[in-house]
């Protein structure tokens, strides 16, 4: 009979190798940078100002504001969702002439300077724009809604549709080939079967795209000062009355996305992950 | 039932030259050739996954080369069996039916015991073993009613004692229902065993069709030859089973071979060339098949030399090039070819 290795010749095997040792390190220092930050944030504002914290959840342009980032960025995911999910199984599953001119020009929204982005989404959907001017009569973007919207989606679409893509680019071909020769039409087949084993691909991508919609400050503050996002908000208190007047907000806004994606991710742990084997 | 003419397709690697196929009603038709022949890709052109650059292809009277894959009606199993992972079995095996509005469970649960599958249809697809995802995918296929069964490399994937039953099965429902096959592989005694009539496929380019036992007494050229002449597969009749000890008869010589066969059953057997030792007397040896032979033709490949013998039933043998010569093996001499009963693999 064979021998069991012992948990401590295991353990022995595995502290042997220095590299493992030193990256370990390096990466817990990543982690301990990250973590504490935010925690420190969060513990110095519990521990020193309670009350302003609390007088935060009760102040009504704070809630709005914090509000209309969740809401807004959760349209600019739903638009990202209608036009990426579409553009990545193009991506995924098609070759053509000039295929890494178009993956490319996709993901110039991760390199681009925020307020470079807010200049140029300006330039097109201004009140004296390409198409703002023109659509000024139907739809307003400056200071309104649907420009918070267009800066968010600019900025975070390529989140969804790079996430979109690599689930769509994990389920073998030959699955679909044999959905239609079930009978099929490739319409069914993508909605039956290639979106539901890539589901998993398509939330983390719609939380991440979520996520950096709410995030962004640069592009939104650009082209709508008002009505204020989250972190525009915080960016105005800061200015007006430093950093006892906005760190509250930020503790909030922070306290708030974690728990949904947080929730988000507990309620999708029971998924089973399809599209990788 | 399935004429395929004048058909050309390049993709990625992969080229489909000049391909004329006819495939007859209730044929089971295999296609051989080595890996890289663009066997899969000439199934997935007649599945309609891919349109051909030029060439016609006829299910009966009708054109389909636009229809289509989904108004083929053609059944496709893949090698890894491709069975949806996020619906369980019994949701895999419906989809067809759901698709073409055909839903019938009475049908369902017959095939599932046809295939004996009953006791899976609630389970998830990834607990399932190669040969039980092999049987559920032609399961999936078979409910719908298709004209035509394509099988991809459809016993590649499974160990050999599944690729028995599989063989088993496959013949099975071809012999009950009749349907036209066309089962794709690179494994030449499979293409024996199963097929009515063999296309062997070269390089993008079918180079020879016909019934397994003339193509594999008269290759047409010398690279068909040598791609098929390695294994011996010798077709016989089981005429004695003693524990396992089987004698097999072959054009009237009898073979010994280890096997749970029954007298009566038609079997192949099986026997690799580099099994077979020759010798110019008889020997002492521990090999009960002991035959005498007349060399008809002998072939240097590399390090080795393929001899061709007829010892009543047509026998193929490696010897390395220095024993070749020491034998002075050459066409016409008589040798003694012999193999151990254990060497001989038989199947049905």
């Amino acid at each position: 009979m064979k021998k069991i290795p012992s948990r401590e010749r295991l353990k022995k095997a595995v502290k042997a190798d220095p590299l493992m040792v030193s990256f370990s390190f390096l990466a817990l220092l990543l982690l301990l940078f990250v973590f504490l930050t935010l925690s420190y944030m969060i513990i110095v504002q519990v521990t020193s100002d309670f009350p302003g914290l609390i007088a935060a959840t009760k102040n009504e342009s704070v809630i709005k504001s914090i509000n209309l980032s969740m809401y807004a960025g959760l349209l600019a995911t739903v638009a990202s969702f209608l036009v990426g999910v579409p553009a990545a199984y193009i991506l995924a599953r098609k070759e053509f002439f000039g295929k890494h001119v178009v993956e490319s020009v996709l993901d110039i929204p991760v390199v681009v300077p925020h307020t470079v982005a807010g200049i140029a989404l300006l330039t097109i959907f201004g009140s004296r724009g390409l198409l703002g001017g023109p659509l000024e009569s139907y739809i307003q973007f400056r200071d309104a809604l649907p420009g918070i919207v267009i800066a968010m989606l600019f900025v975070s679409a390529p989140f969804l549709t790079n996430s979109a893509r690599e689930g769509f680019q994990n389920i073998d071909p030959r699955i679909e080939n044999a959905a239609r020769s079930l009978g099929a039409p490739l319409w069914k087949t993508f909605l039956l079967i290639t979106l539901p084993i890539a589901s998993r691909h398509l939330l983390i991508g719609s939380i991440m795209c979520w996520a950096r919609a709410i995030s962004e400050f640069g592009a939104v503050v650009m082209i709508a000062y008002y009505p204020m996002v989250g972190p525009t908000l915080i960016y105005e208190r800061f200015i007006s009355y430093g950093l006892s007047e906005s760190r509250p907000i930020a503790v909030l806004l922070i306290l708030v996305t974690l728990t949904i994606f947080i929730a988000v991710r507990l309620l999708s742990a029971g998924w089973r992950i399809y599209d990788t084997d | 039932m399935i004429r395929i003419n004048d058909l050309n397709r390049r993709w990625k690697e992969f080229t489909l030259m000049d391909i004329d196929l006819h495939v007859n009603e209730g044929e089971y038709f295999v296609i051989l050739g080595p890996s890289g022949a663009g066997k899969t890709l000439l199934l997935e052109v007649i599945a309609g996954f891919h349109s051909p650059d030029s060439g016609e292809i006829f299910f009966g009277r009708k054109n389909i080369t636009d229809l289509p894959p989904e108004k083929r009606n053609v059944a496709f199993v893949y090698q890894n069996y491709s069975l949806f992972p996020h619906l369980n079995v019994l949701k895999n095996i419906e989809f067809g039916m759901r698709m073409k509005g055909t839903k019938d469970r009475a049908r369902i649960e017959k095939i599932a015991e046809y295939l004996n599958i009953s006791h899976l249809l609630h389970r998830n697809t990834y607990t399932l073993s190669g040969g039980e995802k092999q049987r559920i995918a032609i399961a999936r296929s078979l409910v719908t009613e298709p004209d035509v069964m394509l099988l991809d490399e459809p016993l590649s994937a499974l160990d050999p004692r599944a690729q028995d039953t599989g063989r088993k099965i496959l013949k099975k429902i071809h012999t009950d229902s009749r349907l036209t096959v066309i089962h794709v592989t690179h494994d030449q005694t499979e293409a024996r065993v199963m097929a009515d009539r063999i296309a062997v496929m070269m390089n993008g380019r079918i180079v020879q069709v016909d019934t397994p036992e003339k193509l594999f007494n008269r290759p047409i050229d010398d690279k068909i030859a040598h791609f098929l002449g390695v294994e011996n597969v010798l077709k016989g009749t089981v005429t004695a089973n003693d524990d396992g000890v089987t004698l097999i008869e072959v054009d009237g010589t009898i073979i010994e071979a280890i096997s749970d066969y029954a007298v009566g059953d038609v079997v192949y057997a099986c026997l690799r060339p580099e099994n077979v030792t020759l010798s110019k007397m008889r020997i002492k040896t521990s090999a009960r098949n002991i035959f005498e032979g007349e060399i008809i033709e002998s072939e240097i490949l590399g390090a080795l030399v393929r001899v061709k013998m007829d010892c009543g039933f047509i026998l193929n043998a490696f010897v390395t090039r220095q024993s070749a010569e020491e034998l002075e093996v050459k066409t016409g001499s008589h040798f003694i070819a012999s193999f151990k009963t254990t060497a001989v693999h038989v199947v049905l």
